[in-house]
């Protein structure tokens, strides 16, 4: 390598390095360190792996991982579900000329923080909000149903604070995907549905990959959307954390559930990328 | 004879303009028919309405005798061969092939015999489990041909195929596919802008310009007699005169005031009329007593060497109108040389006028 472009390749090896190690990694080796740590009947603090069992043990710890593990699953499927015919629409249908236009109308709501967002859904569902009250003043019910505080609401949140993440990924797959693919298969006798399920989707498996993974990850390490919208039942994984390093004051506890969502997490990915059979460096490309 | 294809009145218009206006022609079973046009002429329009992928406005599209308007691209016995050939990059080359069959629900093991028959018919015998991309552009014609083949369909389009290959593989390619429809006996559509493409491989041609058929014959007959003065300078390379038609209706003054004794070909030309003269027609060192003979004087510019495709551009009796001369590469004319006057002639049957 000559003086010259070593010294480029310093330029920007040295910020990522600084921004990984002393923000991620020295960060994660304290915690990892603090979650090995363990208070005896003696008071005494000493390396032990209880804080790890405890979360095997105690029901309600890993029943609310499992339980939020599977509504991230739920939300990345309903994500994709609702975000495919509109990356399609925008991609394929419309004429290039609204294109622009209808994805910046994606993007719009999204220049908007998600407390923002949040409470525009908390004013249209809660028990005084606008649906209620167009509900009533129109006779079709007669008192205010409370339609927040639910695993529903809460899900509905979720997917809506995640189609950006989705959405975007699946114009860029869908865009580069010319039309003649498409139109090949029809010519070799394959019907809509059949294009759908051997062409479409299995060239747009990158972008979708890529889009699953990010919805899930955020969705799984989401606070703020839970804890406004579900109710008491809807106790996210996320809440447990905040609860053990806030609440109880359990630093030692919160820093291994931190961990076990990390690992968790990185495991239920590798499982989906096996069982779809996609590469992680494909999907990011 | 047995037409497979036969096309009335077709037309299709878009919001603005006319692609395809009224074109009707049959294609008779097993031959190579051949689509020739500028781009823009509605030649893609119309093949797309073949393949189903476009509603005609007009028109009936009768395939074996059977009407296949309104009839989807999925259902119709015809196939295309996409300009970028359109291999599906997530399936290996065997997967490609048997798309189709797939679709027709043979069994597996069937599937299986007809993808290794075919690959061995294009000449890509063991490449089942080949990416497709990487093949050879020749490579993936072929397999792009045989996805089409497998099915075994009534006719098979071909929109402009050889565009992307360079030039020696497209040579190469011309004469391949001529062998493969001949092999098969499949009838193939095949469009393009090249007439050099349309030339060698079809046995009929049809010129398309402003969504219009010009005309529709064998290529010897295309080249030899062509009936409108976009024919003539469209296919083939031409010298085109402006010229008036003097009263005695056997000779035309061109632009630069040089006298033709010609063959009127419209016979309803007035006054202005175009004269084409094909650059092999002229005969160089030409013995001024034979008959029915156009003489003039060319003062040679440049020599275009081209080894047997070898040129002369010349300027034409004085005036400064460059017409190009073919120079055959034998002995007698390895003389020529720029700036020499050459006596030149040309016989009255190849100074052909068109309105």
């Amino acid at each position: 390598m000559s003086k010259h472009t070593k010294f480029g390749f310093y330029i920007f090896f040295v910020p990522i390095f600084l921004w990984l190690f002393l923000l991620i990694v020295l960060p994660h080796i304290e915690l990892f360190l603090m979650s090995l740590k363990y208070e005896n009947d003696m008071g005494d603090m000493v390396w032990s792996l209880q804080n790890y069992k405890e979360f095997f043990v105690e029901e309600i710890y890993w029943l609310t991982f499992v339980r939020v593990a599977l509504y991230a699953i739920l939300v990345t499927f309903l994500t994709f579900v609702i975000t495919f015919p509109i990356a399609f629409y925008v991609t394929k249908v419309v004429s290039p000329k609204y294109k622009g236009f209808l994805i910046i109308l994606l993007l719009m709501p999204f220049w908007v923080s998600e407390l923002v967002r949040v409470y525009g859904w908390m004013i249209l569902l809660r028990e005084s909000g606008v649906i209620n009250y167009f509900l009533t003043s129109l006779n079709i019910i007669d008192k205010p149903i409370e339609m927040l505080y639910n695993d529903v609401s809460m899900i509905m949140g979720l997917v809506y604070t995640s189609m950006l993440f989705m959405v975007v990924p699946l114009i860029s797959s869908l865009d580069g995907m010319d039309d003649s693919y498409i139109e090949a298969a029809h010519d070799l006798g394959a019907s809509k549905f059949i294009i759908f399920f051997k062409i479409v989707i299995p060239y747009t498996a990158p972008g979708i990959v890529s889009g699953a993974i990010v919805v899930f990850m955020l969705t799984l390490g989401n606070y703020l959307t839970p804890n406004l919208m579900g109710g008491k039942n809807s106790l996210w994984f996320t809440e447990q954390i905040y609860n053990q390093f806030i609440a109880s004051f359990n630093w030692n506890q919160g820093a291994a559930f931190g961990f076990l969502l990390l690992v968790l997490s990185s495991f239920i990915i590798w499982l989906g990328l096996k069982l779809s059979k996609q590469s992680l460096t494909k999907a990011l490309s | 004879m047995n037409h497979i294809l036969e096309i009335k009145e077709l037309q299709k218009s878009f919001e603005d303009f006319v692609a395809v206006n009224g074109v009707d022609f049959c294609v008779e079973e097993g031959k190579f028919f051949s689509i020739l046009g500028p781009s823009g002429c509605g030649k893609t329009t119309l093949l797309r309405m073949i393949a189903g992928f476009l509603e005609p406005s007009s028109g009936s599209i009768k395939i074996r005798g059977d009407e296949m308007i309104g009839i989807s691209p999925n259902k119709r016995p015809v196939n295309l061969v996409f300009q970028n050939l359109a291999l599906f990059p997530m399936m290996d080359v065997g997967e490609n092939v048997a798309f189709g069959l797939k679709r027709q629900n043979f069994s597996k093991s069937e599937i299986d015999k007809k993808v290794k028959n075919i690959l061995k018919k294009v000449h890509l015998e063991g490449y089942e489990r080949n990416n497709v991309s990487d093949l050879s552009g020749g490579q993936r014609q072929r397999v792009a041909i045989a996805r089409s083949l497998v099915l075994e369909p009534s006719i098979l389009l071909l929109d402009e195929p050889l565009g992307a290959l360079d030039l020696k593989l497209r040579e190469q390619m011309k004469i391949e596919l001529k062998k493969l429809q001949n092999d098969f006996g499949t009838t193939f559509i095949y469009i393009t802008h090249d007439q050099s493409e349309a030339l060698v491989m079809s046995d009929r041609v049809a010129v398309m310009n402003h969504g219009k058929f010009e005309q529709i014959d064998t290529p010897k007959n295309l080249y030899a007699n062509p009936k409108t003065s976009f024919v003539a300078s469209f296919v083939g390379e031409t010298n085109k005169f402006e010229a008036t038609l003097r009263s005695n209706r056997n000779s035309v003054i061109t632009k630069e005031g040089i006298e033709f004794k010609v063959v009127l070909i419209d016979e309803n030309i007035t006054s202005d009329c175009k004269l084409f003269i094909r650059p092999e027609a002229v005969v160089l060192f030409v013995d001024e007593k034979m008959e029915d003979m156009n003489f003039f004087d060319l003062n040679v510019k440049t020599i275009l060497f081209d080894g047997s495709n070898t040129k002369v551009l010349a300027t034409i009796n004085n005036s400064d109108h460059e017409i190009m001369v073919s120079l055959p590469q034998n002995r007698r004319f390895s003389h020529v040389s720029e700036g020499e006057i050459i006596r030149a002639g040309v016989h009255v049957s190849d100074c052909k006028c068109y309105e």
